[in-house]
């Protein structure tokens, strides 16, 4: 069947035809495999179903029944929204016709092109689209482990882990100290960590105004910098003390054993600590071998087709494609423009121009929004920033807050695009 | 008011005593350079005033007051039951000045789209020079508000005809439209971002080109709509038209 069905896929004649008469041809639709039902791999899945219109099998991989954004998570961790609200079910893919799998994809054998699951299926498929996140890196926080993620919890794949660390912060003795190890460059972003600084002082300065907060930076400067620090300084005072690489940020070990951190040789007992491991990409693409050096999967800018493999894609925070993000929403865009490519290879339909864009907003404090956006074309060398824009320092409250209601209003848009 | 301003002209300076020094502080010579303010009244009777007042007695009717216009920003009398698309303009950051009330007075729905303002605008650039003179008179520091540059008053902000009459692709519009979903919701919904269903493909090509042209303050939207050319503006436009119908 899969050879019958290369060769037909050889001409756009025979194309033609599967896209014409897919009720003769039954069985022989192309099946695309989507491994990851988060913002790049449940997006593709549903652009996939929905314009192509019944042409193509699609499953989706995600080993959670239920989804939690991450985009978000940290105005549940500020106390702004509820647990509940990030939480996204897949039953509206599954009414589109798209076979949604709970489990987890541990092998991928591209010479086959089939995807094992860790209950034993095997998913052969004629094009594979890996959208699988992000992992941390082994040791890049001297003194922790993933099995020290229940003392120092990382939160940054939303779910438990950041219900934990909501209990841990509103659990801190009064005029405790809050620290948090942020990542090195590249990192997932949401969850932004400046943000998350913004939503614990938040908090604290509500339920524990005496306390404390250390952010341990090895970055030299982040996005948004100068509206961070203003936004701190004018809602949490000095609650907030950055510490860079100029003092030590980047020289950092933690004890998860007895609470403590050390900084540049310097020992501080802290009450809540958040560690924010450097990152690759997810698992899956490193055991499917679409990996660099660097654990990041390289791939065309025009189409977000994995560079070692053509029957690949790989979307989101796992690709390394140049200037955009690693975002929901630059995954939310970049799985349309990897949809388009691959119905215009398995069905013969119009490929345009792909086109990338991506806005992130943060919360400084409740209604205090702010936000950064740029767009985005393929050059031959990468996904490069055609058009930026960023809030201004000094904004007025009524601006700031229609900036707040507005990410409201995407919040709902985009998950509305992603899960139906 | 203006009857004033021909009343100083016609007298030389030094004969007109301390009258002139509070008639300029009221008013200033500098400001005709915009357009000729009398006309302006004129033309304030006939298309604005059955809904607007304007003046220190001014107050809100049918329209808001438009004492003090210049440097206001959109939708910003407190009490006044703006249309939504008026106040959202005005969080945006649309400040009303020589170069948003221009465009604005041509045609409102080029800048708001939902504007409760029912006119249809007013062609000539001549007629709103001299519109914008009189509405200057009775703003703050008149003498700060820039003149407008000598081209301003030629610029025809409506669009080319022929940018209107592009026959848009569908199914380009229907990919690029995907852009827009990621913030917009397709149901209609309408909470912090506006709607952009059911509406005439001729009002969404004029605000996309407004959004284009830096008319509209909204970052987000100069942004996606900069980079879009004529064309794909139209096959947006025509890709929408097709949602209408279903």
């Amino acid at each position: 069947m899969t050879l019958n069905r290369r060769h037909f896929l050889g001409s756009g004649l025979a194309a033609g035809l599967i896209l014409k008469a897919p009720e003769v041809l039954g069985q022989a639709r192309p099946r695309v495999v989507v491994i990851g039902g988060g913002a790049g791999g449940a997006t593709a899945a549903r652009y996939l179903a929905k314009d192509g219109k019944g042409a193509l099998d699609v499953t989706l991989v995600e080993m959670n029944p239920i989804y939690t954004t991450c985009f978000f998570s940290n105005l549940y961790l500020g106390g702004v929204r509820d647990f509940e609200s990030l939480q996204q079910g897949y039953a509206q893919l599954s009414g589109m016709g798209i076979t949604v799998i709970t489990d987890m994809a541990t092998g991928v054998d591209r010479a086959a092109r089939t995807v094992t699951l860790a209950g034993g299926t095997v998913l052969p498929y004629d094009r594979l689209i890996l959208s699988p996140g992000i992992d941390f890196v082994e040791g890049s926080v001297p003194g922790w482990s993933l099995a020290d993620q229940e003392i120092m919890p990382h939160a940054y794949k939303a779910g438990p882990q950041t219900q934990l660390l909501k209990a841990q912060v509103e659990a801190m003795p009064e005029g405790g100290t809050f620290a948090m190890i942020a990542p090195p460059n590249p990192y997932r972003c949401p969850p932004g960590p400046y943000e998350r600084i913004s939503m614990v002082a938040h908090v604290l300065s509500q339920k524990n105004p005496t306390a404390k907060i250390l952010l341990i930076d090895p970055k030299d400067k982040f996005s948004k910098q100068a509206l961070f620090e203003e936004g701190w300084a004018k809602h949490y005072g000095t609650m907030v003390e950055r510490i860079g690489p100029d003092f030590g940020g980047a020289n950092v070990e933690v004890r998860p054993g007895s609470m403590e951190i050390v900084v540049d040789g310097e020992v501080t007992k802290v009450d809540c600590c958040n560690v924010i491991p450097g990152q690759s990409a997810g698992q899956i693409a490193q055991i499917a071998g679409v990996t660099d050096d660097k654990g990041w999967a390289p791939v065309t800018p025009d189409a977000m087709k994995s560079k070692v493999d053509e029957n690949i894609y790989v979307l989101g925070d796992a690709s390394a494609q140049g200037d955009m993000p690693k975002s929901g929403f630059s995954a939310n865009s970049q799985a349309k423009v990897a949809a388009m490519a691959i119905r215009g290879e398995l069905t013969g339909s119009k490929v345009f121009p792909a086109k990338y864009s991506n806005t992130c907003w943060s919360l400084l404090a409740p209604e205090d929004g702010v936000k950064v956006g740029a767009s985005y074309e393929p050059t031959p060398e990468k996904i490069a920033s055609v058009e930026s824009f960023v809030s201004a320092t000094g904004e007025d409250a009524a601006l700031r807050k229609a900036t707040y209601e507005e990410s409201l209003g995407w919040y709902a848009g985009i998950t509305a695009d992603i899960f139906g | 008011m203006a009857g004033w301003r021909d009343a100083m002209r016609t007298l030389a300076p030094g004969l007109a005593g301390v009258a002139i020094v509070l008639a300029i502080a009221a008013l200033p010579l500098w400001a005709e350079a915009l357009g000729d303010d009398s006309r302006g009244e004129m033309l304030f009777q006939r298309h604005c005033s059955a809904c607007h007042q304007i003046g220190p007695e001014a107050v809100d009717r049918i329209g808001p007051r438009l004492t003090g216009i210049f440097g206001r920003r959109a939708g910003a009398i407190d009490g006044f039951a703006y249309s939504k698309s008026m106040t959202r303009m005005g969080s945006d950051g649309l400040t009303w000045t020589l170069e948003t009330l221009d465009p604005y007075i041509e045609n409102p729905k080029a800048l708001v789209s939902g504007t409760r303002m029912n006119f249809r605008g007013l062609a000539g650039g001549a007629d709103r020079a001299d519109l914008l003179a009189y509405l200057r008179a009775y703003s703050d520091r008149p003498r700060d508000i820039p003149e407008a540059e000598p081209t301003a008053r030629k610029t025809d902000h409506d669009l080319d005809p022929a940018i209107l009459g592009i026959e848009g692709d569908p199914e380009y519009g229907e990919y690029l439209s995907s852009e827009c979903t990621t913030c917009h919701q397709r149901d209609g919904s309408d909470r912090g971002i506006p709607s952009i269903t059911h509406w005439p493909a001729e009002d969404f090509v004029l605000a996309m080109h407004a959004y284009k042209r830096k008319l509209r303050p909204h970052p987000v939207m100069q942004m996606m709509a900069g980079r879009l050319s004529n064309d794909e503006i139209a096959a947006l436009a025509a890709y929408f038209a097709t949602l209408d119908q279903e």
